[in-house]
């Protein structure tokens, strides 16, 4: 589904990512994991578009379609999903006419009908069940005044919404306290199926007791330097990242 | 070409002005000739050089008379979904025979009641285009809401402008409202020239006690205006007086919008947009004056500003010494587009009492990119994300406007003008 070969990107150029390999199958949760400024949430970004990144090196096959040739609506449209770090907080802007836009517009690229308001609401009432959030929060402006808690909730209603094949979570644990953290873990869990496919980053261990992942990728310094299983993350929960730090700066100095 | 620094520039209009009003005019036009019209480094038209502009684009200094408006026009030029009065006018001078006839009201020219206190509320010696207006203006009206008379449907002012190479049209409205009177106003012109003009209007509103009165303006007429106003307003005690003032287009805009809060409890609101683009300038300078204790003014004046346009914002608050309790609030933000697109902003308060709430905030910056991006992420076209950015800036003083129909109007013109242009 989505294969990642030798991804470098920089900003304002400094390098972040510095070859990055990965392979996603439909039906995966893969975990990526690592200390502060590894370059995670640039893997994320980069993946969904963020313009200020720029992509020096490599490539990223998404479904047969070179993914950084595309606009990031497009991206989207075509399956890809980012549930934000930080969610932006937009006044005036309506959750309900936003969402209305973007599925409607999703639902164009990918020749369905559009909904119109009555099928939309029956579709947000439905969703809104698999992540608790209350129909009051959504007549509000786009996050505004949202908890932290709300904000992630919301990401992954959106989510939920646009029917996404590959969701990338970007530190949605970050913050949560744990009711929160099981309802969006719940939500995430719910929407999983065979045909797609889940990356979860994170900093902590702890949403992956939750979101179970079938892989767990460590990112330092731009590069993924250890691969495994869920176990892997249990050993960076006891242990921390200085050793897997120490054993790539070792190998560097040699 | 004509020198507008010379004082004897707009001879040509001053000596053509009616005989009526003839102590009125004549204290104008001293004070007009004292002041001239300001010069580049007048402070207060420092950003907005109309006399230079004029002096570039003006060749005849001469009144525009008044011209046949068919039923058809007007008919024609009242915007969708309105329903009220509509007031005509045809280059200032107002049309009763194309007007509602308002059972209780009290509409007729300004030239048949020469007893009316003109200049009492816009003074001359404030504002060397009021003062050349007040000399020199050709005919107007006058408008007289009485007392306990709660006028449901709006007034539609609907001015048709037509001059020839380049004249000057004055309009000029006076408009009292009498004790516990409710009152709307839609404010619009229609630009009938084919050349550049220059439109110089007054409006003054007297106010009794516990009145509510709304202005709304649209300044949507072209290309071609060069345009100063003078609106200026006396609110007296337990009153409402709310200002909604939306610039779309305009070779340059200049709007003098002043409130004068006279008896306590009174509340001031100024609120405007202004969307501009290509090389319109447009200049809105508010000055509110709490004289009293226990009144309240709020203001929030947004633009977004594309191409080359300019925008200017200008806010007095004055707050007097016997003013104590006082709530002032303002706000000026502004979004550029482009990097041609200029904006000067400058809040200027002035406070003398020591007991009082005031604040003031202005902001100009670019579309919020991050913003953008979370509407892009979720499958949302960049265009129309930004338009949908745009709009939800823009609809923060549109939902000021409590007139339904003109509400509508305007953020139709708002969300074209963004989904289009911007």
């Amino acid at each position: 589904m989505l294969s990642i070969k030798n991804l470098h990107a920089s900003i304002e150029g400094t390098p972040i990512l510095r070859g990055i390999n990965l392979e996603v199958k439909p039906g995966e949760v893969h975990a990526i994991m690592g200390p502060n400024g590894s370059g995670k949430s640039t893997l994320a970004s980069v993946l969904a578009g963020r313009e200020e990144y720029e992509v020096t090196e490599g490539e990223v096959i998404f479904q047969g379609k070179d993914l950084l040739e595309l606009s990031p609506e497009d991206r989207a449209r075509e399956g890809v999903f980012l549930a934000f770090q930080y969610p932006v907080e937009i006044p005036g802007v309506s959750s309900t006419n936003f969402l209305r836009t973007a599925v409607n517009q999703v639902r164009e690229y990918r020749g369905l009908e559009p909904l119109d308001a009555v099928k939309f609401l029956s579709l947000m009432k439905e969703k809104m069940k698999l992540v608790e959030i209350d129909q009051k929060l959504l007549s509000r402006s786009l996050n505004e005044g949202f908890s932290g808690g709300e904000k992630k909730r919301n990401e992954i209603f959106q989510m939920a919404m646009l029917e996404p094949t590959l969701s990338i979570l970007d530190e949605t644990d970050s913050g949560l306290d744990i009711d929160a953290l099981r309802i969006v873990s719940n939500g995430v869990n719910q929407l999983k199926s065979d045909k797609t496919a889940t990356i979860v980053v994170t900093h902590y261990q702890r949403l992956l007791d939750y979101i179970v992942p079938d892989f767990v990728h460590v990112l330092y310094k731009g590069r993924i330097v250890k691969s495994g299983t869920k176990e892997l993350a249990l050993e960076l929960e006891e242990k921390g990242y200085d050793w897997i730090k120490d054993e790539v700066d070792s190998k560097a100095t040699v | 070409m004509s020198t507008l620094t010379k004082q004897d520039t707009f001879n040509s209009i001053l000596e053509g002005a009616p005989k009526n009003f003839e102590s009125e005019r004549t204290l104008a036009k001293e004070s007009y000739f004292a002041q001239g019209l300001p010069a580049l480094k007048a402070e207060e038209y420092k950003f907005t050089s109309i006399a230079k502009k004029l002096e570039q684009t003006i060749e005849n200094f001469s009144s525009a008379q008044a011209f046949e408006v068919s039923d058809e026009l007007v008919k024609s030029s009242i915007y969708p979904g309105f329903e009220g009065n509509v007031l005509v006018f045809s280059n200032g001078k107002f049309l009763p025979e194309l007007s509602s006839n308002i059972e209780g009201l009290e509409i007729s020219a300004l030239s048949e009641k020469p007893e009316t206190a003109i200049g009492s509320i816009a003074k001359v010696e404030k504002d060397a285009f009021a003062a050349l207006n007040q000399a020199s203006f050709v005919d107007g009206a006058f408008i007289s809401v009485p007392k306990k008379s709660q006028v449901e449907k709006p007034f539609l002012l609907l001015s048709f402008n037509k001059s020839n190479e380049g004249q000057v049209i004055q309009p000029r409205i006076w408009i009292e409202a009498g004790d516990f009177a409710e009152v709307t106003f839609i404010d619009q012109s229609v630009d009938l020239s084919e050349t550049s003009y220059f439109l110089n209007k007054v409006i003054e509103i007297k106010g009794g006690v516990n009145t509510h009165i709304r202005y709304y303006r649209i300044q949507n007429e072209g290309k071609n205006s060069i345009e100063v106003s003078n609106i200026e307003t006396d609110i007296q005690q337990d009153s409402r007086f709310t200002s909604v003032n939306i610039s779309l287009s305009g070779d340059m805009v200049r709007n003098n919008l002043n409130l004068n809060l006279l008896g306590s409890n009174s509340e001031g609101n100024m609120y405007g947009l202004y969307l501009l683009n290509g090389k319109t300038h447009v200049d809105n300078h508010t000055n509110v004056d709490h004289t009293i204790p226990h009144a309240e003014s709020n203001e929030l004046y947004k633009g977004i500003l594309a191409d080359q346009s300019r925008g200017v914002f200008n806010g007095k608050i004055f707050v007097r010494q016997d003013a104590q309790k006082t709530n002032a609030f303002q706000q000026n933000n502004n979004i550029l587009l482009s990097e041609d697109a200029v904006v000067n902003t400058k809040p200027q308060l002035e406070i003398w009492a020591d007991d009082v709430k005031c604040s003031h905030g202005c902001t100009t910056g670019q579309l919020d990119e991050e913003a953008l991006f979370y509407l892009q992420a979720r499958g949302i076209d960049k265009t129309q994300a930004k338009g949908l950015l745009l709009y939800a800036f823009a609809g923060e003083v549109l939902e000021h406007i409590e007139e339904d129909s003109f509400r509508e109007y305007c953020i139709s013109l708002v969300q074209e003008r963004l989904g289009s242009k911007f």
